[in-house]
């Protein structure tokens, strides 16, 4: 197989600083075309940042982050809005709009984007719709959803204008076992249905291990290690024992750093 | 180039400079965004309708009030007829425009910057990023419009009522004469004194609209960033609105 060429997102060495602190010092990542790829770690360690690197709302200081092929920074903001439309993204509360209902929420996109007639618009949103379970929820308001209903309706409106690549941030974060259950069978239907290159940013192993084809391990700036689920399993490395156990001391510390506990508690700590 | 260690005349110059520059990236969307109607007839519905009951019954209050302090000072010079002159002036040429400025920024000035940074903060605004949707043409854009249209309304709206309610108290009340009160506010009033009110409610309307909308859109995206934001609404655009008051009144007066 040709990595190059079946590279969909190609993330080379780059780097990124927030307020001085770095995030990302020398990154490498790659998002091949039909696959689901899942970028794991512990919070903090910028995967929401990768995705804003990936898709143009935020900018490498260094290195090459390249969508199709194409550099994102160089893109003119036209460009840009027009590889956001071949991308959909599923954020981590859905972020549906609020004014709007559920049907509305799904057919936004078209609307803003195309001049299709209403019976045409109506069929795609319920097709949409009812691929995610929720056809009968069209007229309720974000507000009546529950929070994994929430994020199968904002699904639906990722993949309404069937889009090359879809994008989840946290996508399980706070639901309950059978709303995870179902985004779960959703992301991989997506995926082998529709053929939608797939990339998972989040921290549950094991609904990772059992979706992801590739899996990255992110940690302090840096990629600690990549391969399967199954590689990541059985690795024996300390960053990759210490996430996927869960262990609450190890290369990601326990405690922040501070002054010498035993000269703070008796000496009331430097002045 | 820190803003916080900023001194507070610069982080000033540096807040003016920001809302104009976002100013003109609203003017700019503003023909895209008339291709949708629809959107700013509802936001003139959220900031103009809505406010209605609350404008009125103000103005109602300080018609009457006008009509009892005039009727309290022209007394004492035995100069009641003179009621109708001062409720009409100070009507059309300062409390219609900045009351109504000033409440308009408490009840839909605060709703637009909650509105907006409520948005941020679910993420809605950089969905429609993501969706190649500008959200400054989408939310912003017809939240200022909607505001800048309503706003002059209001102030017309707040200035008649006010007039009613100095009339009520001036003539019904206190027995001034009808015909020497009205003829008098006729005789003092010309179209000058109409254009100042007028001037001054689209130049209100604008900065009320921008400031709301500018500091829901930069709020931080927590319940306290929106919380501030709102605050920030309040204050800025009411010491704004006596600001540019001031400097209208005084480009507006002429020298008899």
């Amino acid at each position: 197989m040709n990595e190059a060429s079946d590279a969909v997102v190609d993330v080379r060495d780059v780097a990124y600083t927030v307020g001085g602190r770095p995030i990302f010092d020398g990154l490498d990542i790659t998002a091949r075309r039909g696959r689901i790829t899942a970028f794991m770690g512990p919070s903090g360690t910028g995967k929401t940042t990768l995705l804003r690197l990936i898709t143009g709302q935020a900018y490498a200081e260094r290195g090459s982050v390249r969508v199709f092929g194409e550099e994102v920074s160089k893109m003119s903001s036209k460009e840009l809005f027009a590889l956001r439309r071949r991308m959909g993204m599923l954020f981590q509360n859905g972020a549906l709009l609020t004014d709007l209902d559920v049907y509305e929420n799904v057919a936004f996109p078209l609307r803003e984007h195309t001049d299709l007639p209403e019976p045409l618009v109506r069929q795609l949103v319920l097709t949409k719709l009812h691929a995610v379970g929720l056809r009968g929820a069209a007229r309720l308001m974000p507000s009546e959803l529950s929070g994994g209903m929430a994020r199968r309706v904002a699904l639906a409106r990722a993949i309404v204008m069937d889009p090359d690549i879809l994008i989840y941030d946290e996508p399980f974060v706070g639901l309950d076992p059978i709303s995870m259950g179902v985004i779960c069978r959703l992301i991989k239907q997506m995926n082998e249905a529709l053929g939608i290159t797939s990339i998972v940013v989040s921290h549950d192993v094991q609904e990772l291990a059992t979706i992801a084809h590739d899996s990255y391990l992110l940690s302090q700036g840096r990629v600690v290690a990549s391969g399967t689920p199954a590689e990541l399993a059985r690795s024996d490395s300390a960053e990759v024992r210490q996430f996927m156990d869960g262990l609450a001391d190890g290369p990601v510390p326990f405690h922040y750093p501070a002054d010498d506990y035993r000269n703070e508690l008796l000496n009331g700590g430097p002045k | 180039m820190n803003a916080d260690t900023d001194s507070l005349p610069v982080a000033a110059l540096r807040r003016i400079g920001a809302m104009t520059l976002f100013l003109v990236q609203v003017l700019a969307r503003i023909g895209p965004a008339l291709l949708r109607p629809g959107l700013i007839v509802r936001q003139i519905y959220n900031a103009g309708a809505r406010s209605l009951v609350i404008i009125m019954l103000s103005g109602m209050f300080v018609g009457m009030v006008l009509g009892l302090l005039g009727f309290d000072v022209f007394q004492r010079f035995g100069s009641e007829d003179y009621v109708g002159v001062l409720a009409a002036l100070g009507n059309l040429k300062v409390l219609g425009p900045v009351l109504t400025a000033l409440l308009f920024a408490g009840r839909a000035g605060t709703a637009l910057t909650s509105e907006i940074g409520l948005m941020k903060s679910t993420e809605q605004l950089t969905a429609m990023q993501m969706m190649a949707v500008d959200p400054v043409r989408y939310v912003v854009v017809p939240r200022f419009l909607g505001g800048f249209i309503a706003m002059p309304l209001l102030a017309a709206t707040f200035t008649v009522i006010a007039l009613y309610g100095a009339q009520l108290i001036g003539v019904q009340q206190m027995g001034v004469d009808a015909g020497a009160y009205w003829s008098q506010t006729q005789n003092a009033v010309d179209l000058h004194d109409v254009w100042e009110g007028v001037v001054k409610s689209l130049v209100f309307g604008v900065a009320v609209s921008l400031v709301a909308v500018y500091e829901g859109y930069h709020s931080q995206p927590t319940p306290e960033g929106v919380g501030l934001a709102t605050t920030r609404t309040v204050v800025i655009s009411s010491v704004l609105v006596l600001l540019l008051n001031y400097l209208l009144t005084a480009a507006f007066l002429r020298t008899h």
